[in-house]
């Protein structure tokens, strides 16, 4: 069997299979794995990308929830992923905050202060929550937001529960489907955020290991060219390298669309994610904490309205998501040695892409200033004056970034609006796994990969 | 362990063979007063892909083959031992 791409549905797919005794070759174009949860070192200083947080966080003991599933399904311990919980994180508006944490309650006596007279319907809402049934592969496209219009009347609050599960995991603009919104609430309120002291790579290094013990044959820098089909299977897969290999089964975590263009017979792609972001990082001397900053992730929204679309500018610098990863309580008194503070916001790719090289780099310099100047009204600090000085290093990418080191069109990390949720393809023997198939996060992707190679690479044997 | 120890496998043998296979599959439960005669799932949290799992690592592991429609013969560790102590000494010259 081929795995096609080593994100981290890829991964866990592989490593299913190779643990119940199947040849497994996972094939990844770049030469780190992880995809869109990976890292990249400058001037010997290591930058994650992807993680702000490793969501579905739940304490140990806490059964059945999709963390616990993955850690079984791929025999992993829960021990080895060294998982810090966050502080607390926040929903910034202008004038109104909402603090969460990885306890619930916070969250509801935040909204019982700030929106007393949603409390009933905020009741109601987490009641539709419940209702739905998220253990269903295929579910209705509802509109999350008919359903949460339905519960709530204030539109601050209804929007400010929009933002950050939009900023973590939408690929649509405006509205999500019901389903997605029920994920996503679970994963970021009911449970919570954590992370490994040492960001992906320690998250990346046991996955690795895990490779490595079931056998799993991984192929760094080689790409896949392009599908080959008979009739309604693929028959082989060009690489490269222009080698021919044969698989019984492909999966695939490269995208819907991108996938899809790898078949010979296919037609322009529609489908295509329109979101994607620019993310910028600013290395400090301090830590945030004696800046003042508590923190660990701030979705702030510095508009009158929210708005979850692709800009028609190069950057919407008016909502975005502040992420601090030196604030989770890192076991033994464990600290990070620099001070990290990332903002991140919504980006436009075809806009990026048209730049020529210099204009490109005049853009991102101004963007990142433009972007740092709104996301610090939302710190203690105040003024992007203070992360200045205090600042070592800085970096930023852009969509055209991740276009490039994921293959992902459009730098769209949350994949298609939308999602293929049976993993199936026009090929018998082709699969989807991974964001769009419609799981999300990193825990989400790995069970999408799990749960790929459960139904249709072990399941009828 | 050879095929010619478990072609001699007692029910209390089996059981152990079970219960070390859902300690790999789930080591955050507690496995240390499993009462025998009731449904594991009533004693401990076991959804079904970990189930799933059971029936996988049997056949990975002991070459042992559970199809679908039998899989309510593994509800407890005594039914799983009465199902599989057949199919264990049924491994002998295969």
């Amino acid at each position: 069997m081929v795995v096609i791409g080593a994100g981290m549905s890829g991964m866990a797919a592989a490593i299913r299979l190779a643990h119940f005794g199947k040849d497994v070759c996972l094939l990844e174009r770049h030469n780190v794995i992880g995809g869109l949860n990976s890292y990249y070192s400058i001037a010997g200083r290591k930058y994650d990308v992807g993680l702000h947080a490793l969501t579905n966080f739940v304490s140990p003991g806490v059964k059945g929830t999709p963390l616990g599933k993955i850690l079984r399904q791929l025999r992993i311990s829960r021990d080895e992923l060294d998982l810090n919980p966050q502080k607390f994180s926040r929903i910034a508006f202008p004038g109104i905050n909402l603090k969460f944490g990885n306890e619930f309650t916070l969250l509801e006596d935040e909204i019982a202060r700030e929106f007393p007279d949603q409390t009933d319907g905020f009741r109601l809402l987490l009641r539709k929550i419940s209702e739905w049934d998220d253990n269903q592969l295929e579910y209705p496209d509802v509109s999350a937001r008919s359903v949460v219009a339905a519960c709530l009347s204030n539109s601050i609050l209804i929007e400010m529960l929009f933002c950050p599960l939009m900023f973590y995991g939408n690929a649509r603009e405006h509205d999500m489907e019901f389903g997605q919104y029920v994920i996503l609430f679970k994963s970021l309120f009911y449970e919570g955020f954590a992370r490994p002291f040492e960001g992906i790579r320690l998250m990346l290094r046991v996955i690795r290991e895990k490779m490595k013990e079931t056998g799993v044959e991984r192929c760094m820098k080689l790409g896949v060219k392009s599908l080959r089909s008979e009739g309604k299977k693929v028959s082989a897969l060009e690489l490269d390298n222009g080698r021919m290999i044969t698989a019984d089964k492909v999966i695939s975590c490269a995208g819907w669309p991108e996938t899809l263009s790898l078949c010979e017979d296919r037609e322009k792609e529609t489908n295509l994610g329109q979101l994607s972001f620019v993310e910028t990082i600013n290395i400090l001397k301090r830590q945030p904490k004696d800046l003042g900053i508590e923190d660990t992730i701030i979705f702030f929204n510095d508009a009158e309205t929210f708005e979850f679309a692709r800009p028609k500018e190069l950057v919407d610098v008016r909502s975005g998501v502040i992420c601090i990863p030196n604030n989770y309580d890192y076991s033994g008194d464990r600290q990070l040695n620099e001070g990290i503070v990332r903002f991140t916001a919504q980006a436009n790719f075809d806009a990026w892409r048209s730049l020529d090289e210099n204009t490109y780099m005049k853009e991102k310099a101004h963007w990142f200033d433009e972007l740092s100047k709104v996301a610090c009204k939302f710190l203690p600090v105040g003024s992007f004056e203070s992360i200045k000085e205090e600042s070592i290093a800085t970096d930023m990418f852009t969509p055209t970034t991740v276009n490039k080191f994921t293959g992902r069109f459009g730098g769209a990390v949350y994949g298609s609006p939308l999602k293929n949720k049976s993993g199936r393809t026009h090929l018998d023997n082709l699969f989807l796994c991974g964001t769009d198939q419609g799981f999300l996060g990193i825990v989400g992707a790995m069970l999408s990969g799990i749960t790929i190679a459960n139904l249709y690479g072990l399941s009828d044997d | 362990m050879t095929k010619q120890i478990l072609n001699t496998m007692t029910k209390d043998g089996i059981k152990s063979i079970v219960l070390k296979i859902i300690a790999e599959i789930a080591p955050d439960e507690d496995l240390s007063s499993i009462a025998p005669e009731v449904r594991l799932r009533d004693q401990l949290e076991l959804d079904s892909m970990d189930f799933l799992d059971i029936v996988m690592e049997l056949r990975k592991q002991y070459g042992i083959e559970v199809p679908e429609t039998d899989y309510q013969e593994l509800a407890s560790l005594d039914s799983c031992a009465n199902y599989l102590e057949p199919k264990f000494a049924a491994l002998q010259g295969s």
